[in-house]
C-alpha cells in the first residue's frame, strides 16, 4: 500500500498513452485503494504531490500546472484528473485548471469534504463550528504534518493564536479507525481537551477517479 | 551561548540599533523589541518615528518575505507577537502625541465562522503597516460590523472566512451596507481561503486578498488612491 510521507513525491511507471491522475500526497493510499476497487490502477499514471503542501496551498496551483504541462507535451489531448479539492488554494487551483481543456478535479472546498461528501460536510460545520478535521492521513501524521508544520513544537505558545476556536476533533475515518484512534486522540489532546468524534466517511468522492481511470 | 544572546542594545547607535529590531522583529523576539522600543523612547525618539521607522519597516520586511514564501505562518504569527508587544507601548504615547496615521481598519470574521488566522495576521500586519485596527474577533453577524462601523468611522471594513457555507455571508454585510447608503462610505476588502478574485466582484467588494501582506499592499493602494479622487475633487 502507497503511504507517503509529508514531504515525499511519488510517480508510478510512465504510461503516456493513458490517462493521468495528479493527486495530493495525503490521499495516495486512498487513491491506489479506489483505483484497485476498480481494477483500473494498470489503466492510469499516477503523480502525487508533496503532503506537505497542505499547509502551503499557494504551491498547489504551480505544482499541478508543471504536471500537466509535462503530461502533455507529448500528448495534448492526454485526459487528466487532479485529486485536489480547491484545498486552500483560494481558486488558484481553479484558474490554473481552466487554462487546460479535459482537466476535471475532485469537488469541494477540502479532502473533508470530498470524503465526508459536500452536504454532511457543510452540515457538520454548521452543528459545531469549532470542529477541526482529520482523516486516516492527517491522524496518523498530525504531530509532524500539522502541529511541527504549525510551529507549535517550537513555539508552543502560539497554540491560542493557531487553535485558540476549535472545541472538537472530528476524525473523518476512511477505513476501519481502529489503527489511527490514538493519534487522533493525541490530536485531540493537544487541540480541544481530547473532545473526538469519529466518523467513518469511507472514500466518499474520490470514488469517481475509479470511473475516471476506467471510461 | 551565541554572541547574539550576550547583544546589549543600549550600547548600539540608533540606526545599528533600528536594525537590530529589524532582524529581532523578524526572529519574533518580543522581549528584545520592547527593550528596543524603550531605548529609542529613553533617547528622545517621537513615538510615530519608533513606529515607522522601526516597526514598519520591519513588519515591510516580514509582509515581503511572506508574499515570496520564505517566511510561513507560524514565524510571521512570531513577527506579529512581537510588533504588537512594541506596538502596545507605542499606542497610548501615540493617542497622546496625535500622530498621523496610515486610515483605519474594521475587520473580522464572518457570521458562522471561527477561523481567524488569517484574519489576525491581517490585523497584525496592518497595525504593523501604520494602521489603527478594530477587530471584531470571530463569528459576527451584520450587526457587529455595523455597530463598528458607525462607533469606529474606519477608511477600510475587512471580511473573512474559511468556509465555502459562511463567505456568502459577506454579500449580505455588503448589501445590507447598500440599503443603508454606507456602501460607498468604506473600502471593502475580503479574505479567506476559498474566496477568489470572482468572488470577491461578485459579492460587490473592492478587492480580494490572497493573504495578510497582499492585504496591507492593496489597503494603501486603495487608501492612496481614495486620497487622490478627493484631492482631485478639491483641486
Amino acid at each position: 500500500m502507497l503511504d507517503l510521507d509529508i514531504n515525499d513525491t511519488f510517480a508510478s511507471a510512465p504510461k503516456q498513452d493513458r490517462p493521468l491522475v495528479i493527486a495530493c500526497g495525503a490521499i495516495a493510499k486512498e487513491l491506489i485503494a479506489v483505483l484497485d476497487a476498480s481494477a483500473a490502477r494498470d489503466r492510469v499514471e499516477i503523480q502525487c504531490l508533496p503532503a506537505i503542501w497542505h499547509n502551503r496551498p499557494e504551491l498547489i496551483p504551480g505544482g499541478v500546472k508543471e504536471k500537466i504541462e509535462i503530461a502533455r507535451a507529448d500528448n495534448p489531448q492526454r485526459s487528466i484528473f487532479v485529486a485536489y479539492a480547491d484545498c486552500g488554494s483560494g481558486g488558484m487551483l481553479d484558474a490554473e485548471l481552466a487554462k487546460h481543456d479535459n482537466v476535471q478535479r475532485l469537488p469541494g472546498a477540502h479532502c473533508y469534504a470530498f470524503f465526508a461528501g459536500i452536504d454532511t460536510f457543510d452540515a457538520m460545520m454548521e452543528a459545531e463550528l469549532g470542529t477541526f478535521f482529520v482523516t486516516d492521513y492527517l491522524a496518523r501524521h498530525f504531530k509532524k504534518l500539522i502541529w511541527d508544520g504549525m510551529g507549535l513544537t517550537a513555539h508552543p505558545e502560539l497554540k491560542d493564536m493557531i487553535f485558540g476556536h476549535y472545541t472538537k476533533v472530528t476524525y473523518l475515518a476512511q477505513l476501519d479507525p481502529a489503527p489511527y484512534m490514538e493519534q487522533a486522540q493525541e490530536a485531540a489532546d493537544l487541540i480541544c481537551d481530547g473532545h473526538l468524534e469519529v466518523v467513518q466517511t469511507g472514500y466518499g468522492l474520490m470514488e469517481s477517479i475509479g470511473e475516471f481511470a476506467r471510461s | 551561548m551565541s554572541e547574539e544572546d550576550d547583544l546589549d542594545l543600549s550600547t548600539l547607535n540608533n540606526d545599528e540599533l533600528v536594525e537590530q529590531m529589524h532582524d529581532d522583529l523578524y526572529d519574533g523576539l518580543k522581549e528584545e523589541i520592547e527593550e528596543a522600543v524603550h531605548i529609542l523612547l529613553d533617547r528622545g525618539w517621537e513615538p510615530y518615528q519608533v513606529l515607522t521607522e522601526a516597526l514598519v519597516s520591519g513588519m515591510t520586511i516580514v509582509g515581503r518575505d511572506f508574499r515570496d514564501g520564505i517566511l510561513y505562518v507560524p514565524e510571521v504569527l512570531m513577527a506579529a507577537n512581537a510588533m504588537k508587544a512594541g506596538m502596545s507601548i507605542l499606542k497610548p504615547l501615540l493617542a497622546e502625541t496625535g500622530a498621523p496615521r496610515m486610515g483605519a481598519m474594521v475587520i473580522g470574521t464572518v457570521k458562522g465562522d471561527i477561523h481567524d488566522i488569517g484574519k489576525n495576521l491581517v490585523s497584525m500586519m496592518m497595525e504593523g503597516a501604520g494602521f489603527e485596527v478594530v477587530d471584531l474577533g470571530i463569528n459576527n453577524p451584520v450587526e457587529n460590523y455595523l455597530e463598528a462601523l458607525e462607533e469606529h468611522k474606519p477608511d477600510i471594513l475587512g471580511m473573512s472566512a474559511l468556509l465555502t457555507t459562511t463567505m456568502p455571508y459577506m454579500k449580505v454585510v455588503i448589501e445590507t451596507l447598500k440599503e443603508q447608503g454606507l456602501r460607498d462610505d468604506y473600502i471593502v476588502l475580503v479574505g479567506g481561503a476559498p474566496l477568489n478574485e470572482d468572488f470577491a466582484m461578485a459579492i460587490g467588494a473592492d478587492a480580494y486578498c490572497r493573504d495578510a501582506a497582499v492585504a496591507v499592499d492593496t489597503a494603501k493602494d486603495l487608501i492612496n488612491r481614495k486620497h487622490n479622487q478627493i484631492g482631485g475633487m478639491t483641486a
